[in-house]
């Protein structure tokens, strides 16, 4: 199924561009004059400080803060304004820096849900339950066990997440986003919290992601060292400026990021 | 001494002597409490996905009974009513969506919750003007809702029961398990769960909340229709229903307010109560323990599980 409006793009081209995008709350500048690409098919990092203004500027990409000014491309499309609703239905698939899964229901369902939108048969046939939606609900379960499968998450499919330890609900969280089958991700710190061990599971995941589906994945990371691996090219925020943008070794070399992170004496 | 006896000992030896008057009372008490059931459903429907305590849902059962009346007293066939009556309640979920909770989206409950008394008294104001505030009767035998009684012969005594109050329990059972099997095996169903954990993380895998909250204040809708519909056969079709609406309140506080299957017990644990309290215990204070008995019932319950019977437990992290 084709996402509703833009056009199909390349591997390499320009996915989605955020160009001199500013938002403020009341007076507070959370990102100011930002401009950056993601390219079909790579890994771009958003790194910074804490207030950099990293998450703000992914919920301006998938359309939970509207921009005061600056355009968004999204797969050949310009717009200034953008709900979340909207956002989801053009592909763009995201997971949350606190985890925000739906905590009563079982890993399968928050899992299904990420498939609202593929599933599109009528509020009749679903009450009665029966017919094409019985037959719609079968075939994107299929859909659904091949990603538990991915992720190896088989044993917990009946748990509810709120009762799962904190590495394998972010990987719930990963589960619905990938349900959705988006041609971008948005990953808002996956390891943050995490042991050793579970952040390289994690990142084994992440490559998996982008490799297997062919998933564009824009992610936000405090760990260097899974930044440097991961990411085929960063961008650095502090305080809601840009302050650098290249491959992983560029920016580690950038006398403004080792300013921004550790701190420069006046 | 005496008092003592008559508050622990005689109302039991008088059940147990009479068994067919306790049998009468726990029927009534348990047709009442299917009521409560539902009116208490259509609070836990919009509260769990909004998040919104819903004043209004009293008068959304005055106000869907009286379209009902209205559009039958105008000569309508009464299927056809009932039909348009269904048309009514969801333009009042569309109207209410668009013009109270879109332009409310993330304010405060509080807020909401307020607003809801803003329905309330637009629907008491706005009924009124439409149909009058004159007391109607419920005509439910074209609805081909049984009518009379079937006496039953037995524990030495006999027993009666309304037939529509059999009506009211079968129609009202059959909707709650549709709306549970809805409520956990669909898609919509999921996606209004899903509201009622995260609103954020609905939104980030495209459900749209206006669609959802549409949906749920019109299955509220439907529930207050059925509620109205049986409720004013009992009695009349008056704005004096609207109170049944507090009835509802100690349902929630035993339910919890996000339970469906709290409500059903609730409501039941409610309506027997109520009728035992008044049957057996109601002389000693001179009758009249209809109107705060079911208080007392919630208030005993709250000392033990503040979190309802089927609330989800509250744990405090420190």
């Amino acid at each position: 199924m084709r996402a509703p409006g833009g056009s199909e793009v390349a591997v390499g081209d320009v996915l989605l561009s955020v160009e001199s995008v500013s938002l403020s709350f009341g007076g507070v500048n959370a990102v100011s004059d930002v401009s950056f690409d993601i390219r079909k098919g790579e890994i771009r990092a958003i790194i910074g400080p804490n207030g950099a203004g990293k998450t703000s500027m992914l919920n301006v990409i998938n359309g939970f803060y509207q921009p005061q000014q600056g355009r968004i491309t999204f797969k050949g499309e310009t717009r200034t304004k953008m709900r979340p609703y909207e956002a989801a239905r053009g592909g763009i698939a995201r997971t949350f820096q606190n985890v925000a899964l739906f905590r009563g229901m079982t890993a399968l369902d928050n899992i299904m849900a990420g498939r609202s939108l593929k599933m599109t048969k009528g509020f009749v046939w679903q009450l009665l339950r029966y017919g094409p939606a019985m037959a719609e609900e079968v075939a994107h379960r299929r859909r659904v066990e091949e990603i538990i499968d991915f992720l190896k998450i088989q044993e917990i499919r009946r748990t509810p997440v709120g009762r799962l330890p904190y590495g394998l609900q972010k990987r719930v969280e990963l589960g619905r986003a990938l349900a959705m089958e988006p041609e971008l991700l948005l990953l808002d710190e996956p390891m943050a919290g995490m042991n050793m061990e579970e952040k390289e599971d994690m990142s084994r995941f992440v490559l998996d992601v982008n490799d297997h589906y062919g998933t564009t994945i824009a992610l936000i990371e405090h760990d260097m060292g899974v930044v440097m691996d991961l990411s085929d090219r960063v961008v650095v925020l502090d305080h809601g400026i840009k302050i650098a943008d290249g491959t992983p070794d560029e920016v580690k070399n950038n006398q403004a990021v080792i300013e921004a992170y550790l701190g420069v004496a006046h | 001494m005496h008092l003592l006896y008559m508050i622990f000992i005689d109302p039991f030896v008088q059940m147990g002597s009479a068994p067919d008057l306790l049998a009468q009372t726990l029927w009534e008490g348990l047709v009442g409490g299917m009521l409560y059931a539902l009116i208490a459903l259509g609070f836990v429907l919009i509260f769990k996905a909004s998040g919104v305590f819903n004043f209004a849902q009293g008068i959304m059962v005055v106000f869907a009974a009286l379209t009902f009346v209205g559009l039958n007293d105008v000569g309508l066939n009464a299927f056809l009513a009932l039909g348009l009556t269904i048309v009514v309640m969801f333009g009042l979920a569309f109207a209410i969506e668009r013009s109270v909770l879109r332009p409310l989206v993330n304010q405060p409950d509080i807020i909401l919750f307020m607003a809801t008394f803003g329905i309330t008294y637009f629907l008491i104001g706005f009924g009124e003007f439409v149909f009058g505030g004159d007391p109607k009767v419920m005509e439910t035998e074209n609805l081909f809702l049984p009518k009379g009684s079937v006496t039953y012969h037995t524990l030495g005594g006999i027993v009666q029961l309304q037939k529509l109050d059999v009506a009211a329990v079968i129609v009202a059972s059959v909707m709650v398990a549709g709306l549970a099997v809805f409520f956990s095996k669909t898609r919509i169903g999921r996606a209004l769960r899903a509201v009622a954990d995260s609103h954020s993380a609905a939104l980030s895998v495209g459900i749209s909340l206006e669609q959802i909250w549409v949906i749920v204040w019109f299955a509220a809708g439907l529930v207050a229709l059925v509620t109205g519909i049986f409720w004013g056969a009992r009695s009349d079709v008056s704005f004096a229903l609207e109170i049944i609406a507090l009835k509802a309140l100690p349902v929630l506080i035993l339910g919890g307010f996000t339970s469906i299957p709290g409500a059903i017990v609730g409501g039941l644990i409610i309506g027997v109560g109520e009728k035992l309290g008044e049957f057996y215990w109601g002389p000693l204070v001179g009758g009249g323990t209809d109107a705060w008995f079911a208080y007392v019932i919630a208030l005993v319950f709250l000392l033990f599980r503040p979190q309802g019977l089927f609330g989800e437990r509250i744990i405090e992290r420190v």
